[in-house]
């Protein structure tokens, strides 16, 4: 602490202390800590609040689990579906992001020319400049009935009828990959571009083919990014909203939908509140679980 | 198993520029070569050549008589230790020198085996399981050797690997180096801008300069009959007297310089000639730093001159005197410790002898820079 304020001066060490302190404080901790709180509580008119009927409870997380008691199902077969499908769903596309960002990533660290590699990386970033939203809608243009591809396809005889690729949820998986791919993108670049390309004409030179250099050479090297674009993209698919929104087609929901139905239609915090610990506990127990398996700690993710 | 490496007319260029011009030579079986020149000569350029990384633009590169055109560096019986050695990092010592036994799917136990017999002939028994980072430099420059070594290459290629080692360490290697060379019997091609490393280690040796070949030959023959000017500064220290022909006799030549006269032997030519000078022709006449004697030291030499004394260095086995003619020629002569020097006083006039056998007349041309 002393060492921060000497190397930081009074004024400087101060306004960081209180600005990190704000952000923490305000930010994260209190609203979080209040939807915890407020995810055991009863759904009752403000009024009400305070009140005799405002006892913890474990209701929400039990509608979750098992449903509303009038129904007769044993579980609660609709929602613990979503749940379970947009986990398996984000894992499977980060792991699609992964494979499709990898090679990227090594190109312009490794293989590209310094002029090449900064082409690439602005011409990545700049589509990002586009909000989430737009960038959604865009993919649905491409993707729908009449849209560009089924034109193009229609006009080259490939087919006859437009093909329905939001029904298939082909243009939701191409949405969600292509929108944190910056997020795979980069940090497997900075791990990958600190490898010392001596050391893959050293394999090279040993006899080692391409793949078994990447396997045995590049990915040990560059595990704690991956880990870590692994982890943020996650995180993010699971979490994400507008993209499902505007590309899922209207069978499919993604857990965030049903959040945002119980905290806006239903007008039911609390159970929107018991939703959202859900998704936060697994995703994060999910992260832990992948840290453990790739032996890698927080602090290398973050580098 | 060992083989030769033959190289005809390589030239290698990135872009306009030519890191390597032309270059011929070949390396025996077996044999201990070292190409030495002075740092972006073009010996890394030419290494990554023969060992496949880079491609010749004109030439052939030929191993064990075979064309290595469009054969990569996994495929040809070469192995190279860069010039950082470039370790895996992440692998244990002993995973590292059975790499290339991996790639090529050996099973595990003769993985160790191997592993293990090459830690034993680099002097590292029982440190199969340390990491990399846990070993000293001179440690994991043997690592290095070990790891190229496992798959018992016909030709090992070696970048500078002792660049990066203090000097006694270096010393120690050198004989080392030698020793594994020996005793597994394939070729070496050794680089290195350290004249005294190619010395002491090479039968033969490429003095480079500007991508082009000077000089092949022994050390001693780089060392006593340079045929360039750029070999003869190079390699170890010379005095270069610039001057003009006399006159010649056979192939002894008598040059002036510095209104004196000395008498020199005519340098040798590629093809084992010596040079031949008209009178008048602009000559350097390049004598040895431990050629020049202080007056009484010797009796016999028939070259007798006398120069100004300047400053006087010790270097521990003996003494460098600095000396110059008439304040333009600078003179350096090397003497042993043992002999006597106290009484020498600065701007005093000192004769000092050298014989003509130790001295050797070139054409002009460009000398090494330091
Ligand atoms: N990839 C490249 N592109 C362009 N020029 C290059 C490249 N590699 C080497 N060169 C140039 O070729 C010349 C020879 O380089 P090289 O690395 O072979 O020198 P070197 O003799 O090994 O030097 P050092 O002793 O410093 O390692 C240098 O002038 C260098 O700038
Ligand atoms: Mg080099």
């Amino acid at each position: 602490m002393n060492y921060f304020f000497n190397k930081n001066g009074p004024l400087i060490s101060t306004y960081l202390i209180i600005s990190i302190g704000f952000w923490l404080i305000f930010l994260i901790i209190i609203p979080q800590l209040y939807m915890f709180d407020l995810s055991f509580r009863p759904n009752i008119p403000t009024l009400l609040r305070g009140g005799p009927d405002d006892v913890y409870t474990l209701v929400h997380y039990k509608h979750f689990l098992f449903g509303s008691e009038t129904s007769g199902e044993r579980y609660n077969y609709v929602d613990v579906r979503v749940f379970l499908d947009t986990i398996l769903t984000a894992i499977l596309i980060t792991l699609i992001n992964l494979c499709f960002c990898y090679p990227i990533a090594f190109y312009i660290a490794k293989v590209a020319s310094a002029k090449t590699a900064r082409l690439l990386i602005v011409s990545l970033i700049i589509p990002f400049w586009i909000n989430e939203l737009l960038r959604s809608f865009a993919l649905r243009i491409l993707f729908a009935g009449e849209g560009f591809i089924n034109n193009v396809l229609i006009k080259m005889g490939v087919i006859d009828t437009g093909i329905n690729f939001i029904a298939m949820d082909v243009a939701l998986y191409t949405g969600l990959n292509y929108a944190y791919i910056l997020l795979m993108i980069f940090p497997l670049y900075n791990a990958i571009e600190t490898l010392d390309k001596n050391q893959l004409e050293a394999a090279e030179d040993l006899g080692s083919s391409m793949i078994r250099t990447h396997l045995r050479i590049v990915i040990p090297h560059a595990k704690a990014g991956i880990a870590s674009g692994c982890t943020m993209v996650f995180m993010l698919t699971a979490g994400a909203l507008a993209t499902p929104v505007v590309l899922s087609s209207p069978n499919t929901f993604w857990f965030t939908q049903l959040i945002y139905q119980w905290f806006n239609m239903n007008d039911n915090w609390p159970r929107g509140a018991a939703y959202s610990v859900v998704l936060l506990t697994v995703s994060v127990v999910f992260v832990l679980l992948m840290m453990k398996i790739f032996k890698v700690k927080i602090g290398e993710i973050v580098r | 198993m060992s083989a030769d490496v033959e190289l005809q007319k390589v030239s290698v260029s990135f872009g306009n520029f030519y890191a390597a011009k032309n270059v011929s030579v070949k390396i025996e079986k077996g044999e201990f070569f070292s190409f030495l020149g002075p740092s972006g000569c073009g010996k890394t350029t030419l290494l990554r050549a023969i060992s496949g990384f880079a491609e010749p633009s004109d030439g052939k590169i030929l191993i064990g008589g075979q064309d290595m055109a469009g054969i990569g560096p996994n495929k040809r019986p070469t192995s190279l230790i860069f010039q950082n050695l470039a370790l895996f990092p992440l692998m244990s010592v002993a995973d590292n020198i059975a790499f290339s036994l991996e790639v090529r799917g050996t099973g595990k136990v003769q993985r160790r085996n191997r592993a293990d017999e090459l830690l034993e002939l680099v002097a590292l028994s029982g440190q199969g399981n340390k990491k990399v980072h846990e070993l000293s430099g001179g440690q994991k420059q043997r690592v290095a050797i070990a790891r190229a070594l496992a798959i018992e290459p016909a030709v090992l290629l070696l970048d500078e690997p002792l660049s990066a080692l203090d000097l006694k360490l270096r010393q120690k290697m050198r004989t080392e180096l030698r020793e594994i060379q020996k005793r597994v019997g394939i070729t070496f091609i050794y680089i290195t801008h350290d004249q005294g490393e190619a010395l002491t280690m090479s039968d033969r040796i490429a003095v480079m300069n500007e991508g082009e070949l000077e000089q092949v030959g022994s050390g001693h023959n780089v060392y006593e009959a340079p045929h360039t000017p750029f070999v003869a500064s190079f390699v170890g220290e010379n005095n270069a007297f610039y001057g003009t022909v006399i006159s010649t006799n056979g192939d002894m030549v008598r040059v002036s310089s510095q209104g004196k006269d000395f008498l020199a032997k005519a340098g040798d030519l590629k093809d084992g000639k010596k040079h031949t000078f008209q009178k008048r022709d602009k000559v350097i006449m390049f004598v040895r730093p431990e050629s020049i004697f202080l007056k009484d030291q010797i009796n016999q030499a028939d070259n007798i001159f006398s120069a100004i004394f300047k400053t006087i260095e010790f270097e521990g086995n003996l003494k460098n005197i600095y000396l110059s003619i008439d304040g333009v020629q600078d003179v350096r002569c090397s003497i042993s410790n043992a002999v006597e020097t106290a009484t020498l006083s600065t701007s005093e006039s000192i004769e000092l002898k050298f014989s003509s056998r130790d001295a050797v007349v070139l054409p002009v041309g460009p000398l090494a820079v330091d």
